[in-house]
Parts: structure tokens; sequence; C-alpha cells
């Protein structure tokens, strides 16, 4: 981008503090007029926080935002609206039991105020979204959307508002690369007329395809700043970590083991009626890591959430060695010895008030290592044992009695897998176990996975980045709408063949 | 630093609050053609100014404050239980007629056993909308409220019949009232010449329990955990329905135990109904909610809360009596004091806003000078 006016947007000499840390350090930026700006950094670099800031949502503790050479106050999200500021923030923000055009209308004055003409609003969704392709029912509730779809009216709730800069915080954290690439067309178009991004992503490739320009943060400090053509992904892991990066795990020789987790005719309703889930089977040995491949919304997370006893399947069985599982009941798929890593981190995986420790003792604090017979919690154990797991996946907190609602996104995944990884399951599910981890973290999650499969974990990973199914499992499973298409193994797995499952035209009888 | 700054901001709320609440309360004691000032100096000197004043604060502390450490356990784990007048009528009717079913226990035997009675009778009342609200998603704000209605039935059906004292039938008189309990199951007095009594004691105790209890135990854990997200306690494999249950339950226990204290702390040692349940609780069912909230639903803070709500009610009947002022005044200030607190953390959050907002704006028109300058 060749600078032409007065830049769009300034922040200057931004710094916020909270306890215990400095989330952004006197951070400068820039953006111009249609130029895509991607910030990267660390779990807890501060690039959440900057865009809190930008959109209202904090007050920094110093420093000022200029638009169009002019500075602004930016009080709240609708001091932002109003300067043409939109945001896709890293956690959905839309309320489930209202439909899409509800959600949209939400917060908006219309000509006939206080009514709201939804007709209207749902039109206009109908028009914006040929415009841009992204397809989305006006009139389907949230709580019956898959994430990615979630994400369409995110971006279409920011469209809505006319946003001129639109705040991208890993919007494609929870997306297939073929929705991401879709996003990615809609991204171009909307820079080409004008609009400005800032695009924070994980995904150095994202990054790099996207970006007009790169700023590197680490530890609340701008640390770098170049163009895509000026550099490639190991350069920018490189100034993200400070160090050398590999993405797949070494894993040692294991030879499976018996039947571990063994799933019979698995049949489990969908959120929207039907079945999401049909007559499935699958066997995962101990020392295995079975990859489910698939397109969000074929019925992985219904899949996961059916074994871990989160949702009543309608028929079938789940086994996990030796025991039928009660349907229905969640406590008897943990005493069989599962761990699982839920796709829905905020609303499932963990409870925003409260503090780390809390959380990290979610699930044994009725164990005798944590509990005396008499009921009272040994506070020095469960300190002790806190302490190890957080410096252990590095998660990143001043201290352990932070809520955790305070914590980066990154951050929190951190802390589930750290909690489920610590009682030595027998089945592990992890649904999306890198989702929004920065790349350094990533390796450590992919080593610990592979640690579990050494130690004898039967595994399920569940993810839609075909790169972490490749580098982690033994067998790939490639999920259709509710139905295995075929199970391969790792080593004669190709990545044509997984498509083609994947996209539903060929099914492979031999599983 | 900011910190320290929250911290006494947060001490400084409630304070705020109650005077807020005092100040309006002046208004319509001045609307009610008493002079203000000399009014509160009545309500404080007859709450606080003596021993025998904070006697009677004390005494009426007592089912606020366990009923309000019962609402923190309820409110915890995300459950309303407004069925605190129940409760304390049902635990005070299985208190009583466990009295009268073993006169001849000592009082070291019957004392703790009808407070162990009043324990249990709360913790069945609770534990039924528990169960309700659990299995059959009825909602516990209805099923409690309605089962006060029933306590209050079942008491006046007892109080009429079978528990009625004898001697009201030979005199033909027929108040609803039980006989003079045994004197062994009086609570004892705690000083010579002051009416308060061992309740006031155990109110204190079951508060610290409640706090060990919510912060200290696993099952204290479960429930707050309950409390803060469903979805994750069931994720994590809690029993949430159990747990609802379970945190009914002890809620109600709280009340049961506080309406067994009314019947064996009272002057006149007997159960007594009006026909209605505040006759006997004194509303203390309900106010003990506004006690818990304004301690911001913890146990300990409810301690002082609690002294401050009963010494409030008092002073409005020592007000009542020497200025004539309707005792319902009170009534009044106990729901502005709600109202200020509430609304008193809106605004902290705006204070803060503000102010960071005024730093910000400040930095920026320094940073624009310089630019300027430059
Ligand atoms: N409201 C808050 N209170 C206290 N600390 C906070 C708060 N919000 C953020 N932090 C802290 O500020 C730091 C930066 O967090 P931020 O969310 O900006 O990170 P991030 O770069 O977005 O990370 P991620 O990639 O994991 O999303 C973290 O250490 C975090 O714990
Ligand atoms: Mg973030």
């Amino acid at each position: 981008m060749e600078q032409k006016t007065a830049p769009v947007l300034e922040m200057r000499n931004i710094t916020k503090r909270f306890p215990g840390v400095i989330a952004n350090d006197n951070i400068s930026l820039t953006l111009h007029r249609g130029e895509v700006h991607s910030l990267l950094g660390e779990n807890g670099a501060g690039k959440s926080t900057l865009m809190n800031i930008l959109y209202g949502l904090q007050q920094p503790d110093s420093g000022g935002i200029w638009m169009h050479g002019k500075p602004v106050r930016l009080q709240s999200p609708a001091d932002a609206i109003k300067h043409g500021i939109g945001m896709i923030h890293q956690h959905f923000m839309l309320v489930p039991s209202l439909t899409v055009a509800e959600n949209v209308a939400l917060g908006l004055r219309s000509k006939r105020h206080p009514l709201t003409n939804l007709k209207t609003v749902a039109h206009r969704i109908q028009e914006l979204s040929e415009k841009y392709r992204l397809q989305v029912d006006p009139n389907a509730y949230v709580w019956q959307l898959a994430v990615g779809e979630r994400q369409r009216v995110e971006i279409i709730k920011a469209l809505y508002r006319d946003a001129s800069i639109l705040i991208l915080d890993e919007p494609t954290a929870v997306l297939t690369p073929p929705e991401v690439d879709d996003l990615f067309v809609t991204f171009q178009q909307m820079a080409a007329n004008g609009r400005s991004m800032i695009f924070i992503s994980h995904k150095l490739h994202e990054v790099l395809q996207l970006s007009d320009r790169i700023t590197v943060l680490r530890h609340g400090r701008i640390t770098g700043e170049t163009f895509p053509q000026e550099t490639d992904r190991r350069q920018l892991a490189q100034m993200m970590v400070g160090r050398e990066v590999q993405m797949a795990p070494n894993k040692s020789e294991v030879r499976p083991g018996s039947v571990m987790l063994d799933i019979e005719g698995l049949f489990a309703p969908g959120d929207r009626g039907g079945d999401a889930v049909r007559n499935l089977r699958l066997q995962v040995k101990s020392g295995e890591i079975v990859g489910i491949a698939g397109v969000s919304g074929n019925g992985q997370r219904e899949l996961a959430e059916a074994i871990s006893g989160l949702r009543k399947p309608r028929a079938g069985k789940v086994q996990i060695n030796g025991t039928v599982l009660r349907t229905s009941c969640p406590k008897s798929a943990r005493k069989a010895g599962l761990a699982y890593v839920p796709e829905e981190r905020m609303r499932d995986g963990a409870i925003g008030d409260f503090n780390i420790k809390e959380n990290l003792i979610l699930l044994d604090h009725g164990d005798t290592k944590f509990c005396r017979p008499s009921g009272m919690l040994r506070f020095a154990k469960i300190k002790e044992h806190c302490n190890r797991l957080v410096d252990e996946f590095n998660v990143k907190t001043p201290d352990l009695e932070t809520p955790t609602k305070h914590l980066s996104g990154g951050n929190i995944q951190k802390l589930i897998l750290a909690r489920e990884l610590s009682g030595n399951p027998k089945v592990l599910i992890a649904a999306q176990p890198t989702r929004g981890v920065d790349i350094g973290a990533a390796e450590y999650i992919h080593k610990r996975l592979a640690d579990e499969r050494t130690r004898g974990t039967a595994t399920v990973v569940i993810s839609e980045d075909l790169d972490e199914i490749m580098a982690l499992s033994d067998r790939i499973a490639v999920m259709y709408e509710g139905e295995i298409m075929g199970i391969v193994e790792r080593d004669n797995a190709s990545r044509e063949e997984i498509g083609l499952m994947m996209a539903g035209v060929q099914r492979l009888n031999a599983a | 630093m900011q910190e320290v700054k929250s911290k006494v901001t947060s001490w400084l709320i409630p304070i705020g609050a109650v005077i807020a609440a005092l100040a309006l309360g002046a208004i319509m004691l001045l609307a009610l053609g008493a002079e203000p000032l000399s009014g509160y100096a009545t309500m404080f000197g007859a709450a606080f100014g003596n021993l025998k004043g904070l006697s009677a604060t004390a005494m009426k502390s007592i089912p606020l404050l366990l009923v309000g450490v019962g609402i923190c356990i309820s409110f915890r784990a995300n459950v309303i239980n407004i069925g605190g007048e129940g409760q304390m009528v049902m635990g005070a009717l299985w208190a009583t007629i466990t009295a009268l079913s073993f006169p001849h226990l000592d009082s070291l035997m019957l004392v703790p056993l009808v407070l162990l009675m009043g324990i249990l009778g709360g913790a069945v009342w609770g534990a039924i909308p528990g169960a309700l609200k659990a299995y059959f998603n009825v909602s516990e704000i209805l099923s409690t409220i309605m089962l006060n209605i029933v306590a209050v039935q079942i008491m006046n059906y007892l109080l009429r019949g079978v528990l009625i004292d004898p001697g009201e039938i030979e005199r033909g008189t027929r108040i609803p009232q039980t006989a003079r309990l045994p004197e062994t199951s009086d609570l004892p007095l705690l000083f010579e010449g002051l009416r308060v009594h061992l309740g006031f004691v155990i109110a204190l105790l079951a508060a610290f329990a409640v706090w060990v209890l919510l912060w200290r135990t696993a099952l204290g854990f479960k429930l707050r955990s309950v409390g803060l997200s469903r979805e994750a306690a069931r994720y994590a494999g809690i029993p949430v329905k159990r747990s609802i249950i379970t945190a009914l339950a002890l809620s109600g226990a709280m009340a049961g135990l506080a309406g067994a204290i009314l019947v064996f702390g009272s002057e006149s040692h007997r159960m007594v109904t009006d026909g209605s349940s505040t006759g006997f609780t004194g509303s203390a069912g309900f106010n003990g909610i506004v006690v818990a909230l304004f301690a911001g639903l913890h146990p300990l803070w409810s301690i002082p809360s609690s002294l401050l709500f009963g010494g409030m009610l008092v002073g409005a009947n020592a007000l009542q009596r020497a200025a004539q002022v309707p005792s319902a005044l009170v009534i009044a200030l106990n729901g502005l004091i709600v109202v200020f607190v509430v609304s008193s953390e809106f605004f902290r959050r705006k204070l803060q806003q503000h102010h960071s907002a005024r730093q910000a704006i400040e930095e920026d028109s320094r940073l624009t000078e310089e630019n300027v300058g430059s």
C-alpha cells in the first residue's frame, strides 16, 4: 500500500496495564484506506487488548486514537460504531436465542424506533450476503448455526452497520480451509471497496496471503514490522516466538494395544432436528491417535458430545475400556477415564468467573489428593498442582487467583488442555486442540498429544486443519453428513482421497 | 495502586448506599411531620446506643442472618430461594413437635435435638422445590413462593388443632398457640438481664460454617461451579441436578434453624400464629434476601449486614413509639438501600470508564500539542 493521504486510523503510544501485566506498552499503529494490516503475536501478547481499546471496550491508560488526522474519543462500542469501526470478536458476541436478523438489528435504531422492522433487516442481510458471498439465513436461530455460519453473521453485522474499518480478531480460528478461502475473497472485495481491516490470526500462511502489512507484537510491545513479500513463514515464526518452531511432533514407535474406545451404531440428534451422527462405528486402541477430518458441521461436534455424555444419543452404544457408558451422563464417561477438550471452550470448557486454580481442579476437586475425607479442600496441594500445570503449559497469567475470563483466548485453551491431560486419561477426545493458540503453544500441544499416545491413551483428534490431522494421526477417519466415509492409515493416506471423502464424493468400504 | 483504589470503593459503596437511603428517608420523615435528625438519633440510639438496644438488635438479626447465609448458598448456586418464610415455619413446626413429644429430655439433649429438627424441617421444605426444579424443570421462584403458602396453612391447621394448648380449649379462648414448651428446650441467655440468647452465637457460627462450606469444601466448589455455569459443570462431570437440590435444601436448612430459634428463644416460649407467616417470622424469610444481597452474597459480610437491618427494625419500632411514624418506613428504607446498592455498582463502573477516558483525552491533547510543536 502506498501512502496516499492521511491514514484512516492512527493509534499513538497506547499503553494499557492490568493487575500484574502490561498488556500494551506504548504501541503505535496506523491503518490506511483499503489496507489489510495484520497483527501477529503469541498468546497474551496484547492483540485483543489493543483491538478492544480501538473498539471502545476498554480505555487506554495513556495514548490516543486519531482518525483521518483528527483525535477521536472512543468511550464505548457505540462511539466506535459511529466512527465506522466494526469488530469481529475472538469469542462470539451473538445472542443464541435470537434469530440472525434479530441479532443484526440488536442495538440499531430503526427508522420507526422503537419498533424494529425485521423484514427490512432480513432483506438487507440477504443483499449483503449476496454481494459479499456470505451465505446466511436471516431467519435461523443463532443457536442452531455452526460456528462457520456464526462467523458470517458477525461479519454481516459489521457490514450492516457500514463499518469502514473492520477489526477481525481471529476470524478464521473456527473456520475450515474452504470457508477461509471464501472469507478471504470477501475480505479482498471489501478492501477493494476501500474498507480497511486489522486482521489477527495465528495461522501464518493466512497472514501472508491476506495482508498488505504485518506488525508483530511480543509481551505488549511492537517488535517488528514487515511486508508479506519480504518475509516467509519461518521468519515470521521466529519473529513471534524468538526461536525455530517445529510443527509435526516426533512420534515414537508405539504398538497400539487393546480397544479403549468402542463406538457402535451411534445415532445422535443434531440441534436442528434430524440425525447429525448416523450409524457411526469407530474403534480406537490404546496408544493410537485417530484423526477425524471433515468439514465442520458434519457431525463432529455432536459425535464428541454424544461420547462425552453431553448429548443424548438416539441409539447406539459407547464403551470406554470395556465399560458401557450411561447415555447423557458426563459423570459416567469421566469416571470411565474420558478426557474431553470441547469445541465450545467458553461455554463448556471453563468457567469465566472462576479463577485459574478453580478451573484447573474442575474435574478432580473431589479426588483424595485434593480433598480430605471431611470434604475440605487441600489448598496447599491444589496450589502446587496448579502451579505445575501453569508452568508446564506456559499459561500466561499474573497468578493463580486471576479470573479466567481475563486470560487471553489462547491461554484459556492452554488451561483447558492442561486440566484435561493432567488426569492420565484412558481416552482423550480433543476437538480443535490448537484452535486459537500461537504456534509455539501448538507445537507444545502436539508434543503432549504425542506423549499421551506413548503413554497409551486412545486419542481422537477432531480438527478442520488437515495439516494437523496428518501430523498427529495414526489413522484418519473422514466424516461427511454424520457418517464415516472411510478410515485410512496415515501412511497410506493421500490428501486427494481425503478431500474427496470430505466432499462426500467417494466412500471407502474397506473400513 | 489500582487494586487499592478498587478495594476502597468496594467498601464505600454499601456505606454510600445507606447514607443515600437515609437522606431520602429523611425527606419521608419530614413529609410525615417528624424531625429527621432527631428521628434518626432516636432510631440509632435505640438500636445501638445501649446494651438493651444492642441486645434487641442482635435478637432481630438472628433470623435475618441465618436466612441470609442460606440465601448466599442458593444464590451462589444460581437457584433463587424465595421460600425462606415457609422453610422457617416448617423448621419451627418440626422443632416444636419434637419438643412437645420429648418434654422429659434434659436441656443438653433437647436443645440440640430441636435445633436439628428445625434444620431438617427447613431442609425438606427446601429440597422439595429443588427436586421439582431438577427433575421437572419447575421454576423454583414459583414453587418456593407457593410452598410458603402451604406451610402457613399447615401451621394454622396444626396450631388450631392437635398442637393447640389444652388450656386454650378449657378456657374457651382458643388462641392458636402451643402450650408453654418444656423449659429444658429454652435457649440459654448469654448475659444476665439481657434478652439475647444462644441463638445469636449459633447464627454467627452458621455464617462462618457457610463461608467454610462455600470456599473451603468440595461441595461448596461444586455448588459455585453449577451456579456460574451449568454447562461447564455438567461437562466436568459435576452432578448438576443433585447440586440444585442440595443448594435449596441447605438454604432451607438455614431458614429452618432460624424458625426453630425464633420459637425457643421467644419470650412466651410458645409457637403462636396470627394466621400469616409474617406474624411468626417478622418477614425475616424475605428480608434475609435483602441482607444477603447487601452483603454481596458473602456469608461473613452478612453478619454486619444483618446487624444493620436488625438495628433498623429496632430503631423503627422506637421511632414509631416516640414520634408516631409508621414503622412501615423501615420497609421503605430497606428497599431504598437495595436500590442504591444496585445502582451504585452501576455508577462505579461508569466512574471507572470515565476516569480512564479522561486520562486518555488528556494524554491525547498533550500528544497533539507535541505533534503540532514538532
Ligand atoms: N480484563 C482483563 N483483566 C486483566 N488482565 C487482562 C484483561 N484482559 C487481558 N488481560 C491480560 O492482558 C494480556 C494480553 O491479553 P490479550 O487478550 O490482549 O492477548 P492476545 O494477544 O489477544 O492473546 P491470544 O492470542 O491468546 O488471544 C494477557 O496477559 C491477559 O491475561
Ligand atoms: Mg486475543
